[in-house]
């Protein structure tokens, strides 16, 4: 609550200081995104404009038509998906036994997810190109995601345990006690109240999978996914391009990081414990 | 409910099995990688091809330096935002997410936002060519500036990864009673005291996760080093990738994912220690 | 030691109205109890006083300085809270030390304040732990060895009593009598435990929605309330209000007729305590109770029936005493003190002259 009135000017450099900080973080999304949708005279362009006078359909025109971008925009897509999928099956499971029962092992369990957050995960990949070769999943969407659900799913063992353990285990009791079993009860009382953070949950692997660069671009030639198709143009393909690229990696983090704003902090909140 | 005692296994097989097979086993192999000569006998002749890499010293340097650079002011960052908004009320919902936008981004995508602005005719230079301070554009990136590179990519850093340091400290700060603080300010300490004397040594253990996740993200950065940089400013990832895909040296590769995991378990043993907080202080 | 005055102190948050303008004076020394239900405005008018909220409008004076627009840290003033606010990473010492050291008290007085402090509340011998070893009523003494060790001119207290279990609470309030009573200390103490408020307060001032319905010694509050709200709020089982017709100057008790207060209007309130009642002897004039449930509550018997036209009555009756047959039903003869008879008016406030 508010302590007995702070001077006003602490208020106008607080206020100064939040406007700085919110410029921060928006003005270079601003002009990536100008950079991007400004077709190719932007590039070249000098000084560049700061508003976005000199965009046109035509531009935009030009932003859609980077073949390059899009086809690697859907593997993106398909590999963030099924990292997310993996993540759910592998991690809802695993958090409900971690909230609900205490049994031997529990503990080693928990010490090999929590091992997966000190190491550079994404390194793995390199000794899985050659068993991925092998297994006929390298250079697939799902070679990609099945590196990336190494990264989401102690992430959302975690989340999904600290979700079930704020259910009370008396409503699930009720549950049983009216004639569910086991599984009705959980499908009927815990999912529908966890849901919201499950959905959160899933949107966090999604975005996990969709920014990844190292793994993706060791593990795909040909099928590349954004991140990897970018890396390997980094170089070469003219900068708009690149610009363009980044924007459409930005947009949907964005968008996602929206959707969760509310649950951010149980998310996060959970490294404490 | 009497059911059989091994629901919760059965439970957790599933990824115990997948963290098996795709995290301990390629950890594993990493390692068996790293110390195997291409004979298969055991010996550091890979570390050492490692260290004798031209861009080596250089890649170890300049990891550090955006590590140490980096990490302690997104840290001082973060809290001034976490402290900053428990100020305001009205529009606080809009600021958390504006704030937290950058936790959306990768470090590739922060690279080549950054790159927008920092290029020879980027917006940095216009800027300053409007302002009067330049005739003409002015490189920032090459390897004639490498104090330019360096600031320019932990700028970005700590554009991109505040965030999560932010996000962190204040899901810290939502779970202290704020009684505490009314405490310490009822019992005559300033603002600074109660920041300093209660306020930190309270949210501890939020800082100790978000320095550790911090940390090790930090030392897996490369993407966007190669962005802003691209063969200017090697860092020990981008060395592993270039070892791996160009040079197909997999011996190599493997030896610098061991340093980097080394570097970023001894960095977590670390934290881990340094801010402990013993259990009848919690 | 000072005195404190609130003068006319209102609080709005946004458009609701927490507190309406509040007059209240606490004399140097004295302990006054803010007793109300949850939400009547008690914890935010202490917080105003503390500095930790700011008021609306109106003033508040600690002394003669008027501190109202000062930081708590500016104020001279001690606190308990409700959880205790006893800092976890502080060892006991630390934590009873904390308001000197931060008035930069030299180490030597430092010392000397813990432990005194600590043998006021008896916990020498905690002065090495932290806060999670211990139990919830010896962290309740560490944070009011922490208020006292500053000795401070004004105390505040926020339901500090609220989260022992009932048996703990018991020993601590009669404890914190002792030592408050020791240190003579200027104390706002806030609580919606009327025994509590009745057991250590100098006064009371009883408070709903945002307003002070009545100031006063504890006795004054319980044998005189002001209005209906607190008649029914103050004791247990609390007063019970019959409504009643009055005509030619009488009241009509269910057959027992009363003479009317002066100041009665068409109907009146009767505000009778519960052992204010007693059985009607054989042939005396009585009125009439039907009883539905009887609860034997140790020393007294409870009783719990309908009266006056079907109204609720409880009355409490000694249980060593003379009984009528406890059967629900049944039809009991009572008759009230007559000297303790609170007359209201329908509006539920209390008629001048009535005792």
């Amino acid at each position: 609550m508010s302590e007995a009135r702070p001077p006003s000017s602490n208020r106008a450099l607080l206020w100064a200081g939040v406007a700085v900080l919110c410029a921060w973080t928006l003005l270079p999304i601003y002009l990536l995104a100008l950079g991007a949708l400004g077709g190719r005279e932007i590039v070249s362009q000098w000084p560049k404009p700061f508003a976005p006078l000199g965009l046109s359909l035509q531009t935009l025109g030009t932003f859609l038509a980077i073949e390059g971008v899009w086809r690697a925009t859907w593997v993106s897509v398909k590999a963030a998906a099924l990292t997310m999928a993996m993540a759910l099956a592998l991690g809802v499971p695993a958090g409900y036994a971690l909230a609900r029962f205490r049994f031997r092992g529990a503990g080693a369990y928990r010490v090999l997810i929590l091992m997966t957050r000190a190491f550079p995960v994404a390194i793995l990949a390199l000794p899985l190109t050659v068993s991925f070769i092998r297994l006929g999943v390298y250079d697939t969407p799902l070679g990609v995601a099945l590196v990336h659900a190494v990264l989401a799913t102690p992430f959302a063992t975690l989340v999904c345990a600290s979700l079930f353990m704020g259910i009370p285990k008396e409503l699930e009791e009720a549950a049983w006690v009216f004639g569910c079993s086991r599984f009705t009860g959980f499908l009927r009382v815990v999912l529908p109240l966890a849901l919201p953070g499950i959905a959160a949950a899933s949107i966090f692997a999604f975005v996990l999978s969709w920014n990844e660069v190292f793994a993706a671009s060791v593990l795909t030639v040909r099928q590349r996914t954004l991140t990897a198709y970018l890396l390997s143009v980094l170089s070469e393909s003219p900068l708009h391009l690149q610009f363009a690229g980044g924007l459409v990696l930005i947009v949907p983090s964005v968008l996602f990081i929206f959707l969760v704003r509310r649950r951010l902090f149980a998310m996060w909140g959970i490294g404490n414990r | 409910m009497r059911e059989p005692k091994a629901l919760p296994y059965l439970l957790i097989a599933p990824s115990a099995l997948f963290l098996t097979g795709l995290f301990l086993i390629p950890l594993a192999q990493t390692a068996v990688l790293a110390f195997q000569e291409s004979g298969g006998a055991w010996g550091l002749g890979n570390l050492r091809r490692m260290t004798d890499e031209l861009n080596f010293p250089d890649a170890l340097a300049n990891t550090f330096k955006v590590v140490l650079l980096a990490v302690p002011l997104q840290l001082v960052l973060a809290l001034g935002m976490t402290m900053a908004l428990r100020n305001i009320r009205r529009g606080r919902d809009l600021l958390v997410w504006v704030w937290s936008i950058p936790l959306g981004i990768s470090d590739l995508a922060a690279g080549l936002v950054w790159l927008a602005i920092l290029n020879d005719q980027g917006w940095l230079n216009s800027a300053l060519f409007r302002l009067g301070l330049i005739a003409q554009p002015q490189a920032w990136l090459t390897y004639e500036t490498p104090a330019a590179l360096l600031a320019a990519i932990v700028i970005a850093e700590i554009w991109r990864a505040t965030a999560i340091v932010f996000v962190i400290l204040l899901a810290g700060v939502q779970l202290l009673p704020k009684e505490y603080e009314e405490a310490a300010d009822v019992f005559g300490a300033t603002p600074w005291q109660r920041f300093f004397r209660i306020t930190v040594p309270l949210l501890k253990p939020s800082i100790q996760t978000a320095l550790i996740l911090r940390t090790v993200l930090a030392f897996e950065m490369f993407a966007m080093a190669m962005a802003l940089g691209g063969r200017n400013f090697p860092v020990l990832v981008s060395e592993a990738f270039n070892a791996q895909y160009f040079s197909q040296d997999y011996g190599v590769a493997a030896a610098y994912a061991v340093l980097v995991m080394t570097i970023s378990v001894a960095a977590t043993v670390l934290y881990l220690v340094a801010l402990r907080v013993p259990a009848e202080q919690r | 030691m000072a005195s404190i005055t609130i003068e006319r102190v209102a609080k709005s948050f946004g458009e609701v109205r927490a507190l309406a303008e509040v007059d209240l004076t606490v004399a140097d020394g004295e302990f006054l109890a803010l007793l109300g239900p949850s939400g009547c405005g008690k914890t935010t008018l202490l917080r105003i006083v503390a500095g930790l909220e700011s008021q609306t409008t109106g003033r508040v004076l600690i002394g003669a300085r008027d501190v109202s627009a000062l930081p708590p840290r500016k104020r001279g003033l001690a606190m308990v809270f409700q959880n205790y606010a006893v800092f976890p990473h502080l060892t006991v010492y630390e934590n009873v030390a904390f308001g000197l050291r931060m008035a930069r008290a030299d180490k030597a007085r430092i010392a000397a304040q813990v432990e005194k402090a600590a043998a006021l509340l008896h916990i020498e011998a905690l002065l090495r732990r932290h806060p999670a070893q211990l139990s919830g009523g010896q962290r309740q003494r560490v944070a009011v060895a922490r208020a006292l060790a500053v000795e401070p001119a004004v105390l505040l207290m926020d339901e500090p009593l609220s989260n022992l279990d009932a048996l703990l609470r018991l020993e601590m309030r009669a404890e914190l009598k002792a030592v408050l009573s020791e240190a003579g200390t200027t104390t706002i103490y806030v609580t919606h435990d009327q025994t509590e408020a009745m057991g250590l307060a100098d006064r009371i001032a009883v408070m709903q929605a945002g307003r002070i319905e009545q100031i006063g010694s504890p006795s004054e509050i319980y044998d005189r309330p002001a209005t209906r709200f607190v008649g029914g709020f103050v004791g247990s089982p609390p007063m019970n209000f019959l409504e009643l017709p009055v005509q030619d100057g009488k009241v009509d008790l269910g057959g027992l007729a009363l003479a009317a207060p002066p100041g009665a209007g068409a109907r009146v309130l009767l505000g009778l305590r519960g052992e204010d009642i007693a059985l009607a002897r054989p042939a005396e004039a009585g009125f009439a109770f039907t009883l539905k449930v009887a609860e034997l509550l140790g020393p007294q018997v409870l009783l719990t029936g309908v009266a006056a036209g079907g109204q609720p009555l409880r009355i409490v009756l000694p249980a060593a005493g003379p009984l009528p047959p406890l059967t629900a039903g049944g039809d009991i003869l009572l008759k009230p003190d007559p000297a303790r008879l609170r007359w209201m008016n329908e509006a539920g406030k209390a008629l001048e002259g009535s005792p």
